[in-house]
């Protein structure tokens, strides 16, 4: 473990690679890791190329663009796919607290079935982590063929697997249609899109208001050439089936999204989501200061060059506001040019980059302001329903704990155990919250991947036993 | 050709098959085993510890744990990012408790 890097990037979506290529361009010794075995990150998840596609870029726009961008990268800079990072840590720094001989480490596992693992050590880092999908839960949300909108989408891009042969879109926030439309143009019969937020329909998307009406059009002109209903203030609320899914309940709602009439339709996928939750657990393992977004989502607080609250620390993308993957990019090239200023490079500043990445997120916050989730969901749960998919605990038993005076999520996970199985609460930690009367909370987990004890049997500093668990 | 393919003009390698609890599954080259599965129309293959609930796909990208799978022995790999590899061999934890794995 000899080479230090000037800056390790943790994520390869348009955000750590942007950000990694400024850096790099401008002179900076970088290593970008990301856990897939494919740059891209969410939004540009791409086929292998053992799938020789002709038109790769017809699931997505800009994909050509960020290949030229990972390209230009790949010959600069050292590249670690299949690496998860499950911890960082900062040390040395001067006793005054300075940054002079600071280096954070960065713990891998490598490899994606016997994993080994790695350390890679720098003098700076750029958190490019990314979101993952936030779902409601409500009856029937476990049944096999209930999948994420993201999920759906992801085995799209990924694996050119279209989800279904009947699907139902439902949730709420623009990223709806994209999964439908390209559902649709693959092949499946979308039986509606069930907008849970926005009363207007189509005809007034905010999208449209939010200056992405050309976008907006595009995938309503798909929607409307495969005679896919939109419906504004409708969700699912319910998913049926024996031991996979056959049909849902979709209710329209009124303003706080509680029921008020319902009906059937059946399919044998679902494609869910109520938005996304950052992935923060490495920031937070550094201390970094969080802020809570316009949604009440707890976000990495940065500054105007993208360095959080910790010496040589950044973050870029969706960990520091969910804003789509344009945003995410241009917040990564500014990162990028402020570490190597910070290191004592040349780098002019780009006035128009900033203005960008200020235009993008004010559209952002004014989507964010546009999909609200409103407290109406509580009441498609019943007792039964479970709220934790891992430890299988219903809701009646959150009820119990709160009867028991737990008044804080925390208190409800130790009482009935929601968020203390293997996807250590990403799945149900916003319900969580939510039911416990509380805004969500930054995680903490001191692990921030789920690591098999076996892998940990060659680590350097072996875990102590209070790691295991975030209580 | 399929729709999504005729999409993006693939033309993919040749197809192997891995085998799932015993039972042929068809893979295009690059796809993971989740991917495999749910494209061969099997929905769930993992049940779960206390209600024995039939599990499968849910986040499609790693962090919900739902798709867990045996592959030549190494236990509890998620499926969905788990890259399948011409012979493997898939053990469910449906095939465990009694049931073969589901279909749709
Ligand atoms: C499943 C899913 C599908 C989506 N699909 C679309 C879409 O089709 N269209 C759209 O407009 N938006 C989509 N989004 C929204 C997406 O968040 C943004 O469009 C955009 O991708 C964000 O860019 P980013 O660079 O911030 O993060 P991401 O693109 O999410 O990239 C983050 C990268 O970090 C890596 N990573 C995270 N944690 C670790 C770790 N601990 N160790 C190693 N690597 C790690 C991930 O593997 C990932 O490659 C999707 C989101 C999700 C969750
Ligand atoms: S489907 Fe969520 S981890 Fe595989």
């Amino acid at each position: 473990m000899t080479r230090v890097y000037d800056l390790a990037v943790i994520g390869a979506g348009p955000a750590g690679v942007a950000g990694a290529l400024e850096a790099s361009l401008a002179g900076l010794d970088v290593v970008v890791i990301d856990a897939a075995p494919r740059p891209g990150g969410q939004y540009h998840r791409h086929l292998p190329d053992s799938f020789h596609a002709l038109r790769p870029g017809a699931l997505h726009h800009g994909l050509e663009r960020f290949m030229r961008q990972w390209e230009a990268l790949r010959s600069r800079a050292e590249i670690l796919l299949g690496h998860r990072v499950w911890a960082v840590e900062r040390t040395g720094g001067d006793a005054a607290g300075g940054t002079a001989g600071a280096t954070v480490t960065v713990r891998c596992l490598a490899g994606d079935r016997e994993e080994r693992p790695r350390a890679v050590r720098a003098r700076a880092l750029l958190i490019a982590t990314g979101a993952h999908d936030r779902p409601l839960p409500f009856p029937g949300w476990d049944l096999p063929g209930v999948l994420t909108a993201g999920g759906a989408q992801a085995l799209l891009k990924g694996s050119l697997v279209v989800a279904g042969r009947r699907v139902v879109v439902s949730g709420t926030g623009p990223f709806l249609l994209p999964v439908a439309a390209g559902l649709a143009r693959a092949g499946a019969d979308v039986r509606g899109v069930y907008e849970a937020g926005g009363r207007f329909g189509l005809a007034r998307h905010p999208l449209l208001a939010a200056g992405k009406a050309a976008e907006a059009a595009g995938y309503a002109a798909v929607l409307a050439r495969h005679r896919v209903p939109y419906r504004g203030r409708h969700a699912v609320v319910a998913a049926h089936g024996e031991d996979t899914l056959t049909h849902v309940t979709v209710a329209r709602l009124d303003a706080d999204w509680r029921p008020v009439a319902t009906r059937t339709v059946e399919c044998d996928t679902l494609a869910c989501g109520y938005g996304f939750v950052p992935q923060l657990e490495l920031p937070v393992q550094l201390g970094c200061a969080t802020r809570r977004d316009a949604d009440g989502t707890p976000v990495v607080a940065v500054d105007a060059g993208r360095r959080t609250s910790v010496p040589g620390v950044y973050a870029a993308g969706e960990t520091t506001g969910v804003g789509g993957a344009e945003l995410a990019e241009a917040e990564g090239r500014l990162a990028g040019r402020t570490v190597a200023a910070d290191r004592g490079l040349r780098v002019p500043p780009l006035p128009a980059l900033a203005r960008r990445v200020d235009r993008l997120a004010a559209f952002a916050r004014a989507l964010h302001e546009a999909y609200p989730v409103r407290p109406g969901w509580r009441d498609w749960l019943r007792d039964d329903t479970l709220v934790c998919r891992c430890e299988e605990v219903p809701l009646s038993a959150v009820r119990e704990a709160r009867r028991l005076g737990a008044t804080d999520a925390r208190s409800v996970k130790l009482l009935a155990r929601p968020g203390m199985g293997w996807c250590q609460g990403r799945m149900c930690g916003y319900a969580v919250a939510c039911l416990a009367g509380e805004d969500p909370a930054a995680p903490r987990r001191p692990i921030a991947q789920p690591v098999r004890l076996g892998d940990l049997a060659g680590l350097e500093h072996p875990l102590r036993k209070d790691d295991r668990d975030d209580p | 050709m399929r729709p999504p393919y005729e999409l993006v003009g693939a033309r993919p390698d040749p197809a192997f098959e891995i085998s799932v609890d015993g039972r042929p599954v068809p893979v295009v080259p690059g796809q993971s085993v989740g991917a495999a599965l749910h494209a061969a129309g099997v929905r769930s293959w993992r049940s779960t510890r206390f209600g024995g609930r039939p599990r499968g796909l849910f986040c499609g990208i790693g962090v919900c744990f739902d798709c867990l799978v045996t592959v030549n022995d190494v236990p509890a790999l998620r499926a969905c990012v788990t890259e399948a590899r011409p012979g493997d061999r898939v053990r469910t934890s449906a095939a465990d408790s009694g049931p073969e794995v589901s279909g749709r």
